[in-house]
Formats: C-alpha cells, sequence, structure tokens
C-alpha cells in the first residue's frame, strides 16, 4: 500500500488553547491511483500530508507509508516518495542540474548516478536545455515544473504534489497535468491536494473533499458527483422586474416551484434540479434575468458541502 | 516545550550531503566571502595594532600588534560563525525554505540543523586559518604553535555557531539579530580581552567575563600564536566543548519547536 492513513487527529496547542486540525481521517491510496484531497483553506489538508511524512507527529491514529510505520521508519518511508511542496523552495544560488544533484544527494546518491539521468528529468519538466539555466531567470511555471523533476531524482514509488498548479497560467497547468498523467500511467501513485475543482475532476480515479478536519465524502468524482448533487443547474441572474428586484427575490419566489435546491449567493441563484424543462421555459418568460444552463460539476458538491462563506 | 522536544538528537550520515550543499554555494561565492571574512578584521588589526600601539609600546611583554593578533583571530571567528548561523541560516530556514525542501528527503531536521552547526564552523575555521596566514606573512607570530590554534578556532566556530543557531530558532525575521549583537557579542568582544587584557577591567565585570566563551577561545589563542603552551588550556577547551553541546541541544529543540509542528 502507498499510503494507510487510519484515525489521523492532530491537534495543536493544549489544555484549553488547543485545536483539532485534523479529526479523524481515514484514507487508503490503491497502488497506481491518482487521488485528490479537496478542501477549503485550513482544511487540514496540508497538516495531514505532514503527518503522513513524518514531519509531525500525529496526535492519534496510525500512519504506514509506502509499508512502513511513520513516524518511526519516517526516514526511511520518504526514501521511496517524491514531493513537490507548496511553496518552491529551489535553491537560488544553483543552477536547473544542481538543485538536482544536490537534492539527489539528500537521498545518498552521488553525482555519478544522477548526472546521466539530468537530461531525462529536465526533458521531462518540459526545460530540455536548461541544464546551465539559473533558477531566477525561470518562470513560475517552470521553477514548479523543476520542483516536479526534482521530486522524481529518487523515482519514487508516491509522488505528493501540495497544490501543484497554484498560481500557474494555463499552458503551465495543462503541462502539469498532462506530466502527471503520464506518471500514473508508469504506475506511479498519486496524493495531490488541490482547491482547483476542474484539477481533481480531471486527474483523480479517486478524491476525498475535507473540511474543518474531517472527511465529507470520498469516492470517484462520477459517484461523488452523482450522490450528492442533482445532475442539472441552472444559475439565474439580472434584473427580475421593473420595481428593480433581482435574481435573489425571483428565487424567493418561485425556485421552489421549478427546482429541488437553490441556493443564493449575492445576487446569483442557483438552482439544483433533475430536469430543468420547466425552470427554462418559465424563465423564457422572464425577459430581465438571464441565465446559464449546465451539468452540475464537482465545484457545485464542493460548495453544497463546504459552503460559500470565505474561509481566510 | 515539551520533553520531546528535547529528546537527544538523533543523526544520520546525511548530514553530510546538507554540508556539502552550503559547502557547493559557498564555493559559487568563494571570493567576496574570503575577502569580507578577512579584509575587516584585518583591516582593524593593522589600523588599531600600528595606530594605538605607537601610544601603547607593549601588552604583556608584547608589542601591541602581536597582543592583538590573538584576539583579532578570535573574534573574526566568533563573527563568522555567528553570520553564518544567523543570516545564512535563517535565509536557509525561513526565507528560501531549503530546509523544508531537504526535509522532504530522507533526511532529519536533526541532521539539518547539526549540518549547519558544523558548516559554520568549518566556514568560520576558513576565515580564521586565512587570518591566521596573513597574521604570520606580517610577522606578528612566528611560531609552529600558531598551527595549533586552527583546531581551538574550529572548536570556537562550533560554540558560536550553537549559541546562534538559538537566536535562528527564535528568530522572526533578521532585525531581530540586532538585538543579540548588540546586547551579546559586542560586550562580550570588549569583555574578552581581544583588545586590552582583562586584567584591566573592574573586578565585577571580571566575575562575568571569565564566564564568556570568547574569552575562554583568547585564552587559548593569543599565548599559541606568542608562541607559549597556554595555561589551563584543558579547562578551556571543555568551555567551548560544554557551551557548544548545551547551546546545540537547545537550539534544536526550539527548531524543533519551530519546524516540526
Amino acid at each position: 500500500m502507498p499510503l494507510e492513513i487510519t484515525g489521523l487527529v492532530k491537534r495543536f496547542g493544549s489544555g484549553a488553547d488547543a485545536k483539532e486540525v485534523v479529526r479523524g481521517i481515514d484514507l487508503k491510496l490503491r497502488p497506481g491511483e491518482c487521488f485528490a484531497l479537496l478542501g477549503p483553506n485550513g482544511a487540514g489538508k496540508t497538516t495531514t500530508l505532514r503527518c503522513a511524512l513524518g514531519l509531525t507527529g500525529a496526535s492519534s491514529g496510525s500512519i504506514s507509508l509506502c509499508g512502513l510505520p511513520v513516524p518511526e521508519q519516517a526516514r526511511e518511508a520518504r526514501a521511496r516518495v517524491g514531493v513537490v511542496p507548496q511553496l518552491d523552495s529551489l535553491d537560488p544560488d544553483f543552477t536547473c542540474a544542481e538543485n538536482l544533484i544536490v537534492f539527489a544527494g539528500y537521498f545518498g546518491m552521488r553525482e555519478s548516478e544522477i548526472r546521466p539521468r539530468i537530461p531525462e528529468l529536465l526533458a521531462f519538466a518540459g526545460l530540455e536545455g536548461k541544464d546551465k539555466a539559473r533558477i531566477q531567470s525561470l518562470s513560475g511555471g517552470m521553477k514548479r515544473r523543476l520542483t516536479l523533476a526534482r521530486a522524481l531524482v529518487n523515482k519514487p514509488e508516491l509522488l505528493i504534489l501540495d497544490e501543484p498548479t497554484t498560481g500557474l497560467d494555463p499552458q503551465a497547468r495543462h503541462l502539469i497535468w498532462e506530466r502527471l498523467r503520464r506518471l500514473t500511467a508508469e504506475g506511479t501513485t498519486i496524493l495531490l491536494t488541490t482547491h482547483f475543482m476542474d484539477e481533481a475532476e480531471r486527474l483523480a480515479n479517486r478524491l476525498a473533499i475535507l473540511d474543518a478536519g474531517r472527511i465529507l465524502v470520498q469516492g470517484t468524482p462520477r459517484e461523488v458527483i452523482a450522490a450528492h448533487i442533482e445532475p442539472q443547474v441552472v444559475e439565474v441572474f439580472g434584473e427580475w422586474d421593473n420595481t428593480g428586484a433581482g435574481a435573489a427575490a425571483w428565487a424567493e419566489a418561485n425556485a421552489a416551484t421549478f427546482s429541488k435546491r437553490c441556493e443564493i449567493s449575492g445576487e446569483t441563484a442557483f438552482c439544483y434540479t433533475d430536469d430543468a424543462t420547466s425552470l427554462l421555459a418559465h424563465l423564457a418568460r422572464q425577459p430581465g434575468l438571464r441565465s446559464l444552463h449546465r451539468p452540475a460539476n464537482l465545484e457545485d458538491v464542493f460548495l453544497k458541502l463546504t459552503g460559500r462563506e470565505l474561509r481566510d | 516545550m515539551t520533553p520531546t522536544h528535547f529528546a537527544p538528537p538523533r543523526l544520520s550520515l546525511r548530514l553530510f550531503a546538507v554540508w556539502r550543499r552550503n559547502f557547493l554555494v559557498w564555493r559559487k561565492l568563494a571570493l567576496p566571502s574570503i575577502v569580507g571574512n578577512l579584509a575587516d578584521p584585518v583591516i582593524y588589526m593593522l589600523g588599531l595594532g600600528y595606530g594605538l600601539g605607537m601610544l601603547v609600546p607593549e601588552v604583556e611583554g608584547v608589542s601591541y600588534i602581536a597582543f592583538l593578533a590573538g584576539g583579532t583571530l578570535c573574534y573574526s571567528t566568533m563573527n563568522a560563525a555567528t553570520f553564518e548561523a544567523l543570516y545564512s541560516g535563517f535565509s536557509r530556514m525561513h526565507v528560501q525554505k531549503t530546509w523544508e525542501a531537504i526535509m522532504n528527503a530522507p533526511v532529519a531536521l536533526d541532521d539539518i540543523v547539526a549540518a549547519e552547526l558544523v558548516w559554520a564552523a568549518s566556514k568560520s575555521c576558513l576565515a580564521g586559518t586565512a587570518i591566521l596566514a596573513v597574521i604570520a606573512i606580517f610577522g606578528f607570530t612566528a611560531s609552529a604553535l600558531a598551527l595549533a590554534a586552527i583546531p581551538v578556532i574550529f572548536l570556537a566556530g562550533l560554540c558560536f555557531a550553537a549559541l546562534g543557531l538559538i537566536m535562528t530558532a527564535l528568530a522572526p525575521s533578521y532585525d531581530f539579530f540586532m538585538y543579540y549583537f548588540t546586547l551579546f557579542i559586542t560586550p562580550m568582544t570588549l569583555m574578552s580581552g581581544v583588545f586590552f587584557p582583562q586584567s584591566q577591567l573592574p573586578d565585577s565585570v571580571r566575575t562575568i567575563a571569565d564566564l564568556l566563551p570568547l574569552s575562554h577561545a583568547v585564552s587559548v589563542v593569543r599565548p599559541l600564536l606568542l608562541g607559549q603552551v597556554p595555561q589551563q588550556a584543558g579547562l578551556h577547551l571543555a568551555v567551548l566543548g560544554v557551551v557548544t553541546v548545551l547551546a546545540f541541544w537547545l537550539a534544536l529543540a526550539l527548531t524543533r519547536r519551530r519546524l516540526l509542528k
């Protein structure tokens, strides 16, 4: 098993000030799958990863990483894992190639062992010919890709990525996704955290939505969507009538008639339904209102389960 | 703090990979680094040695500049180790997140802090050795005993690196280090017999001065440079060793509290 977490609890502080950040998480990764951990800021995603790597002690629960108990044998387990951290931590004083060589040294690899693999690693990261480039000369996307290459120096069985595409442009995100798919195709197990639902929907074989330290749902993206949300969504916004009332007022009066469930966020109403035909016919007769009809996605599930309030 | 923070260090040979990383960065910037570590103390030594030396013909039976040479060697080693543990260590720990990256590999935080300790001492010893060479070239030491000062300044480097790592573990930002320099390093430099003999100090100050690690380093290094066998060398070296061990232990506990949460 690449990773098995049972009953993980993590508290910070003690006594009356104690804060439970992770409150009983069970997680089992299957070999070769890509598993996404979703959750708003502060849900406990990064803390869960840190516990899994043995970088912080669990308050209770048990963890097995690559078949080894953590934290007891965390060091040995980490030798078989690659990590792409949330924040860039490349060595600014080294070139791209030197970053890989020095990092391989932390795994006990000699320069002669890693040197022949550098062209292949840089090519994988889309950084061909950049071995002598300074880190300062790389764009944000290139740095993230180099960090991905760095996480692969030890040919890991399990690759852990903490928000791998945050802050990247669409081109860079797509390249990272493509590379991660290639890795899973080659048999590497992947665990990633993200708050981009489209990323999870595209990449993950299975996912878990985490909030306030607990797993709310777990399953394949399709299962989760099917089990937790109506298949159709109509977003309604704009002016309802001449009195200046908006979509929110319209929703209060009509949403219950035409949809199973309706969420109002600001001046937009999100109507969830199994069949949108009658709702769309009704909306066609309300000239001031505009609407967007689409299938429900993971983001709808996420917002339903974790709420629409800001988390910061 | 909890008792687990004070657990004995669990070290592995991987600490040399971390040491090597710092060495490779240093090698890229070696020239400005050596000039920086060398020029300042040498200028002070020559300026004060010749300038003040005109007014003070002899101190403890030798020329003022020969007296100053041993003190300069010790306090510049201290400064080099302190700067490395404070500013460079803090950059790697807090700003560049280098330590975080390393901890994702099979290297423990204990290895990293120990590597920083040994690295800062190595760098300060290198700087000190360069200063010793200048001292020898200028003829302020003529004794082969001076070579014995090199392991002593390495030990002093360990001691001040360990003390510095305590500050690094506590620092919220670079500005914090000013307290350490103003309240500890500068007064210690003046009280440890670097620039003038400790016999000039009032008795009450002398009692405190005798406890300071820099005093003990100077007490061993100065006689060696003057070709004398230092008195109570074992005691002085033992103090440096004990301070190193205790300071490293505390620095490690504080760093564990800061990073392993």
